[in-house]
């Protein structure tokens, strides 16, 4: 009787397992990762983060004072950010691993040290 | 290679692509290199001096280091036919006034040199924040082209605009510059980032140099001479050749080497290490390149 109470719920967890990565799965791939960047003189907000691999990611880009740049060459990516309205960088990362990015416009004294890493994830 | 050279210290010689390099020369080595008779001439290449920079882990000497290149151009026995600086005269400051200010000093310590035949270019910390209004003012224009004995000279902007381009307009004047030349012509390109994608992920590229290149492309005998990056670098691009100069401020890391681009500090015991500027003698009958790197002495 315990034994086959065990083996029930052994099961059962293996069962709520699979259902969980099947959802994780499914809900992956009907919704996209969506990150919100400030850019100014001289850093990105957030400068780091995180991505899952294949997983489609909007980067939603706002300057608060000049025009900016956004360059990631590792990932492929790369966009001019404007002040005054957002800018929309839509891409799938398939890369796993840290990429670094900068900002490609030269915006002031601090321009060389604005950067940050995207760390894509499986 | 003769004893002068041997004794001098002959570190390397490489042919690659059209040009014999030679570091560690000094004195008459480099006065026999500039020895050229009829077939050549020799310039100087200086860059990014950095003018303003005063951070003193870095580079202790920020105020005579520029000065003591000066001297060494001036102490050649025989004169360079011209100088170019390719970029970077000055450090970048958000203040007009003062990157004004920073301009005159580096123009007044330019005109210790001997040879008054001078030409400048700029870097992204020169002209990228105001569109070169202010190095135009102290320095003329920002891209030009001459002809020096047989060798069509052409000077490429990529810094005025901050994107670091070089741009529509300025790639059709290079067009119907170059079009005017014969495809053996000789021809020499001055300009301060890299034309071609050294390392992006450092900004050391030039978003358009593609375009620039395939203009190039047609030409039996094109060498690109720039500064940017701070440190001696050779690539070959198809058939054109890419010589980046040491800085005159401070050196920084070979591409990719470390996980950010930062300056290298000042070594004590070795100070200048890393730094100088470089003579650069033109063959004309064969269209070789001696290049001798010269380095910065206290």
């Amino acid at each position: 009787m315990r034994t086959s109470g065990i083996r029930i719920l052994i099961i059962y967890v293996a069962l709520a397992v699979t259902i969980n990565v099947i959802g994780c799965s499914v809900l992956a791939q009907g919704n996209e990762q969506v990150i919100k960047i400030t850019a100014k003189k001289f850093a990105y907000s957030p400068k780091d983060f995180t991505l899952k691999k294949e997983v489609p990611a909007v980067l939603e880009f706002t300057s608060q004072d000049v025009l900016h740049g956004f360059n990631c060459p590792d990932l492929g990516i790369r966009s001019d950010i404007p002040p005054g309205k957002v800018t929309i960088l839509r891409f799938t990362p398939q890369k796993v691993g840290a990429s670094p990015f900068h900002c490609d416009i030269f915006c002031g004294s601090g321009h060389e040290g604005m950067g940050g890493t995207i760390t894509v994830v499986e | 290679m003769n004893n002068e050279m041997n004794r001098r210290g002959f570190l390397k010689l490489a042919g690659i692509g059209g040009f014999i390099l030679v570091s560690g020369l000094g004195g008459s080595s480099v006065t026999r290199a500039a020895d050229s008779g009829q077939d050549g001439f020799t310039f100087a290449q200086l860059s990014d001096t950095h003018v303003g920079f005063d951070e003193t882990d870095i580079n202790p000497d920020y105020a005579g280091t520029l000065i003591k290149a000066v001297a060494t151009i001036n102490g050649l026995a025989t004169q360079p036919d011209f100088v170019v600086f390719t970029g970077d005269l000055t450090h970048t400051v958000d203040d007009p006034k003062e990157r004004r200010k920073r301009l005159g000093e580096f123009r007044d310590i330019a005109k210790g040199l001997k040879v008054k035949d001078v030409k400048f270019l700029p870097g992204e910390h020169d002209a990228a924040l105001d569109s070169g209004e202010a190095y135009r003012e102290y320095l003329g224009q920002s891209f030009y082209s001459f002809d020096h004995k047989r060798v069509h000279f052409v000077a490429i902007d990529n810094v005025s605009d901050p994107r670091g381009i070089i741009g529509d307009s300025q790639l059709a004047w290079l067009a119907e510059d170059l079009r005017k030349r014969d495809k053996d012509a000789l021809i020499v390109v001055l300009t301060h980032r890299p034309l071609f994608d050294l390392y992006p992920q450092w900004d050391w590229a030039t978003r358009d140099g593609a375009k620039a290149l395939e203009l190039l492309m047609p030409f039996k005998n094109v060498v690109v001479f720039y500064g940017h990056i701070h440190q001696e670098h050779h690539h070959v691009t198809s058939s054109i050749v890419h010589h980046a100069a040491r800085g005159l401020m401070y050196p920084l890391p070979a591409p990719g080497s470390v996980p950010k681009k930062q300056p290298v500090p000042w070594d004590p015991a070795q100070p200048y290490r890393g730094l100088g500027e470089r003579t650069i003698e033109a063959k004309t009958k064969t269209g070789l390149y001696l290049l001798s790197e010269l380095p910065v002495r206290g």
